[in-house]
């Protein structure tokens, strides 16, 4: 699509945005993940822009969620806070990494993370409320808290909150080589390996990748990623998409929705790994 | 703990928003104003070059947005959404010194850094 110009890419790419913000946040994947491939496989971007565009739309649908996930009291601001440091450090280190490695193997990386969040995202979920013992760190930090549920306010512990750390330094190296949120590894680690309940998970993943994103997007802005004019449709795209998304977030509808995302995700997975492994990207 | 803690959520909700819709607003506009006067450029995103230097980093776009640049307009609303998460984490830092919570605030003080630094460009080799 090397003809268009400027403001014809604008509106195309914005259209794409807003589309994938939508699926995005119906189907709990994020738009962002979409973003990049649609990006380098069909409209020719080269993926360094494209990972740039991408993370600072991440932030903006981030923030979004996070400040209507706030109201309903499903965050956990302590969890958040202590695992934020886990994942800025990852994504500083991911980011500087992507500078380093060949663009071939991000494509390669980015379709392997992509195949693995949307089969996460079709995996059943199930809050589990076990009676478990206190962990002594979980318990010295005070990370245990309640969350609100139709019968009140349940309480929960916090587990394995080193495994939990150690996940999300992975997450957050993610995030930054690939400029996602990388909300499917953060909510795996939150709610398999750290017990957390799916809702407080899934809120305070939202809560956590504005903040991931925004350490990597320094070390980006300092290597030239992050193009303006390509930015602009993307992060206005999205935003709108994923607003409009969060409304229509309960409807039965959401479950068929949920399986043809994951599926087109799959399929650009397949693409860019195709793509990088024959050298295109 | 988690209803003490609602004014908190409440206030970080407020400003995320606050945030995102400043930073959303100065993206328009400065995208309007660059494609009035430039939409028919064609755009060349296939080969990679790296952003010209005043797009790089804060103090760059500032001087650009001063020189009223549509791109550097466009990029500082790029920088006030960065900056949104960050401000978060500076009202947590308040907060919990505020609740002599010294644990949290060790923590959120170290986040704050990291990010204020990665912001900074300071630190990092020039290529």
């Amino acid at each position: 699509m090397g003809s268009l110009n400027s403001l014809e890419f604008s509106l195309l790419v914005g259209l794409f945005g807003a589309g994938a913000g939508f699926l995005g946040a119906l189907t709990g994947l994020g738009g962002g993940v979409v973003i990049t491939p649609v990006l380098t496989l069909l409209f020719g971007v080269d993926i360094r822009y494209a990972v740039g565009a991408t993370l600072v739309s991440v932030i903006a649908t981030s923030c979004g969620a996070a400040s209507l996930h706030l109201k309903e009291g499903f965050s956990n601001i302590r969890i958040g806070m202590f695992l934020e440091i886990a994942t800025t450090l990852g994504a500083i280190a991911g980011a500087f990494l992507a500078t380093r490695i060949p663009t071939s193997s991000l494509g390669v990386i980015l379709g392997v993370v992509l195949l693995y969040s949307a089969f996460l995202s079709t995996r059943p979920k199930l809050d589990k409320h076990d009676a478990v013992p206190a962990h002594p760190l979980a318990e010295r930090l005070r990370l245990d808290s309640s969350f609100p549920t139709p019968h009140g306010w349940q309480p929960y512990r916090v587990q394995r909150v080193r495994t939990g750390f150690a996940v999300m330094f992975g997450a957050g190296t993610l995030s930054g080589l690939l400029g996602i949120g990388s909300g499917a590894l953060k909510v795996l680690a939150m709610d398999h390996a750290m017990r957390i309940p799916f809702k407080v998970s899934t809120a305070t993943s939202n809560f956590m990748i504005g903040v991931t994103a925004a350490a990597s997007a320094g070390v980006y802005l300092n290597r030239g990623y992050i193009d303006p004019v390509l930015a602009m449709p993307v992060m206005l795209g999205v935003s709108a998409g994923s607003l409009l998304g969060a409304r229509h977030l309960s409807g039965t509808e959401t479950r068929i929705l949920r399986m043809v995302f994951a599926a087109v995700v799959g399929v650009l997975a397949v693409e860019m790994i195709y793509h990088g492994l024959s050298g295109r990207i | 703990m988690q209803r003490n803690e609602e004014h908190l959520d409440l206030t970080i909700g407020v400003l995320l928003r606050t945030g995102v819709i400043t930073a959303a607003s100065v993206v328009f506009a400065g995208g309007v104003w660059y494609l009035v006067r430039s939409g028919m450029l064609a755009p060349n995103y296939r080969a990679f070059q790296g952003e010209p230097e005043g797009l790089r980093s804060v103090g760059g776009v500032l001087r650009g947005v001063a020189g009223l640049h549509p791109r550097s307009i466009i990029q500082l609303g790029l920088l006030l959404l960065v900056a949104t998460p960050i401000a978060r984490v500076g009202l947590t830092v308040v907060a919990f010194a505020l609740r002599r919570d010294w644990i949290y605030l060790a923590l959120t003080i170290a986040v704050f850094t990291v990010l204020v630094w990665s912001l900074s460009g300071l630190g990092y080799s020039p290529h």
